[in-house]
């Protein structure tokens, strides 16, 4: 019988609280200051948008937390009965629900719910869902609905995606001038791109931290401390903050401190975070001792390609780069290097239902990486924020059985 | 003589094997799960002891397994039913094989090497189809006790399938062939290649094929239909049903033999 382990929070997470309230305070008081809102895929052109003075929304981040507070259960009915299928995106059907029924976690930060957008700025390089979403809001309130379409699936990222992607992004400056952007300054640009790539660099800093034995750090607090990184990146907030995050990881590393105690084996997560369970799972891996140290999603918000030099040509090759966009063998090749990197014992594939775009297990890769490495895997099937298609008991006895295998080699 | 205890509670039924310390069988007990784990390890545990004339404290060490795993206090260790399985199932061909479990809310498919250790294993996604539970649906369809659909579908003569992934619509399906004038044998077997089906979707198979699980224990036709299936033959251990228990009795000898 397993027995419960005290969980190792991190001293910095205070500190996030304050940085992420600011940010959702500036978002709710923009239009009182004449500041236009912006909403912005979470790897979408924010630099741009940022640079031209524009507040800037992410969606994603509030369907993460509908699915965190296990709200989306009660929403995403409400979009699936107007005619938005089960089958897509959870985060769109939350969102939705939660704009139709009025309801979001942001009222108990004092919101009123999300800010209303003055224009919605899409990146194709994640899914098409994306761009559907945006274009339901862009309906409701009449306001125009733009982006950038990257193909998916890409091999090398060579000269020409790169050129177009950069055009493509470079098209929208004019648009977002007339929307009431300020003007646009290539040298205000290059100023967002050296914050967003600091802030980039210590993210990956802060995970690479993981890579010591024992971790110091998990994929479970991974993705609560990447907020800054998908809200703020390009401000100096998300870069102070990261300074502080990273100091006291490096720390912990250099005295051996693990986030798991007496941590026996270790775990990459490939796939998207199961919102509504993230602290169930989280203690499930603890009474393993198994830290989950490493994930494709967290490590998704790093872009070494951003380049003040050249900010277009940069901004195309980070948001074409994504894991989530390139081909089979790419995608295997960069998992090998984590496995790896992280020294992890197995890797497990988590079957987001509702979103085929970050569910790698379903063209073999688990079987092609497991005969190349010789890592165990295994794949649970479940939701990012659908908890009708998640299975407890189902779940909660695959964790527990790889976990037994992994201790009988 | 040292004695140790495997209890399985599984959805539908709690088994119990009590083994001497060379892994032989000195008791065994089988309940209805029912509501209250708790008790009905209890009385299990009761049952198999006075079989067997031996008293709690004769028992070193208790391993439990299966969805009540957690529930009983007297266990010394809980393990989930995919090690215990495997392992019951192992302990008697010892050389590679592939177990496919098929109980009554889950069915799972369990490789071991030719040592006896895990190298994979898959569980059923959500869904009742390929389980005991599909079966009871059908039966309950077809307006028959569960128990009769194996020696039925013995008789049939005639292909039907039924091809839907899902249990709710294989019963409408079920409807339609009703309609269309098939004869329940053929239904009724029709049922069990959809077991069949749905578990060959779920994995590969290495090594030799064996099967357990109370379904398995009641159903010979599957047994051979799975066989047929992978074109060999599919071996049953004695007592399909209690294999969870047997695996989690030896767990239990190894850990208690190394504590005592
Ligand atoms: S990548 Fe997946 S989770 Fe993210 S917006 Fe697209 S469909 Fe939704």
């Amino acid at each position: 019988m397993t027995t419960a382990t005290e969980r190792k929070g991190l001293q910095a997470t205070k500190q996030m609280r304050g940085v992420m309230g600011k940010y959702f305070a500036e978002l709710a008081a923009g239009p009182e200051q004449g500041k236009k809102t912006a909403w912005c895929t979470s790897v979408g052109p924010a630099e741009l948008l940022r640079s031209m003075g524009f507040n800037v929304y992410f969606p994603e981040n509030h369907g993460a937390m509908l699915g965190a507070t296990r709200m989306a259960t009660d929403l995403i009915p409400e979009a699936n009965a107007r005619g938005f299928s089960p089958d897509i995106c959870s985060y769109l059907t939350s969102d939705i629900g939660s704009y139709l029924k009025g309801e979001t976690p942001l009222q108990k930060m004092g919101m009123e719910g999300p800010p209303k957008a003055d224009v919605l700025i899409f990146n194709t390089n994640q899914c098409r869902d994306v761009k559907d979403w945006f274009q339901f809001y862009a309906r409701e309130w009449d306001v125009p609905c733009l982006g950038v379409h990257t193909p998916r699936s890409i091999g090398d990222v060579d000269g020409p995606i790169v050129d177009d992607l950069a055009l493509q992004t470079e098209a929208l400056v004019e648009p977002l001038e007339e929307l009431g952007g300020c003007k646009f300054d290539i040298d205000k640009l290059r100023e967002v791109i050296i914050l967003s790539r600091e802030c980039t660099d210590l993210w990956k800093a802060i995970l690479d931290t993981a890579a010591s034995v024992p971790a110091p750090i998990t994929f479970f607090d991974d993705t609560i401390q990447m907020g800054p990184a998908v809200v703020l990146r390009g401000t100096q907030d998300a870069v102070d903050y990261y300074k502080i995050l990273l100091a006291e990881l490096e720390q912990r590393a250099a005295d051996g401190i693990g986030a798991i105690e007496d941590e026996k084996f270790r775990i990459y997560w490939e796939g998207m975070p199961v919102w509504g369970k993230l602290r169930d799972l989280s203690t499930q891996f603890m009474e393993l001792k198994t830290a989950v140290v490493a994930s494709t999603y967290c490590n998704s918000w790093i872009y070494e390609d951003l380049d003040p030099a050249e900010p277009f040509k940069g901004m195309a090759r980070a948001y074409c780069r994504l894991f989530i966009c390139r081909s089979e063998d790419r995608k295997e090749k960069y998992m090998e290097e984590m496995a790896a990197k992280y020294k992890v014992d197995g890797i497990l594939y988590h079957d987001a239902k509702t979103c085929p775009n970050n569910s790698n297990n379903r063209y073999q890769m688990p079987q092609r990486l497991e005969a190349k490495l010789g890592l165990p895997h295994l794949v649970i099937n479940g939701d990012l924020n659908d908890m009708r298609l998640y299975s407890e008991e189902q779940t909660r006895t695959n964790i527990e059985a790889f976990v037994e295998q992994l201790a009988e080699r | 003589m040292q004695y140790f205890c495997g209890i399985d509670i599984g959805a539908s039924t709690a088994k119990l094997v009590i083994v001497d310390e060379n892994g032989d069988v000195a008791a065994r007990s089988m309940q209805r799960s029912g509501v209250d784990y708790t008790g009905v390890a209890r009385e299990n545990l009761d049952e198999a002891l006075a079989a067997a004339d031996l008293a709690e404290d004769d028992v070193s060490y208790s391993v439990s397994t299966g969805y009540g795993r957690d529930n009983v206090p007297w266990s010394d260790e809980s393990m989930t039913e995919i090690a215990c399985h495997g392992k019951g199932a192992w302990f008697n061909f010892r050389r590679q094989i592939t177990v496919i479990d098929i109980g009554a809310q889950d069915s799972k498919v369990i490789h071991l090497d030719d040592k006896g250790r895990r190298t994979s294993f898959k569980m059923n996604r959500k869904c009742a189809a390929g389980t005991g539970s599909f079966l009871e649906e059908i039966a309950l369809r077809l307006a028959l006790p569960a128990s009769e659909l194996n020696g039925l579908a013995e008789q049939s003569t005639k292909d039907v399938t039924l091809g839907s992934f899902c249990t709710v619509f294989t019963a409408t399906e079920i409807l339609a062939k009703i309609r269309a004038g098939e004869k329940v044998e053929d239904i009724a077997k029709g049922a069990f290649r959809s077991i069949v089906k749905r578990v060959s979707e779920m994995d590969t198979i290495d090594g030799e094929l064996v099967m357990t699980g109370g379904v398995v224990a009641h159903n010979p036709l599957l047994v051979s239909l799975v066989g047929e299936f992978y074109g060999r033959t599919a071996l049953v251990p004695p007592d399909p049903q209690y294999t969870g228990a047997f695996g989690a009795a030896l767990f239990a000898m190894e850990k208690g033999a190394k504590t005592c």
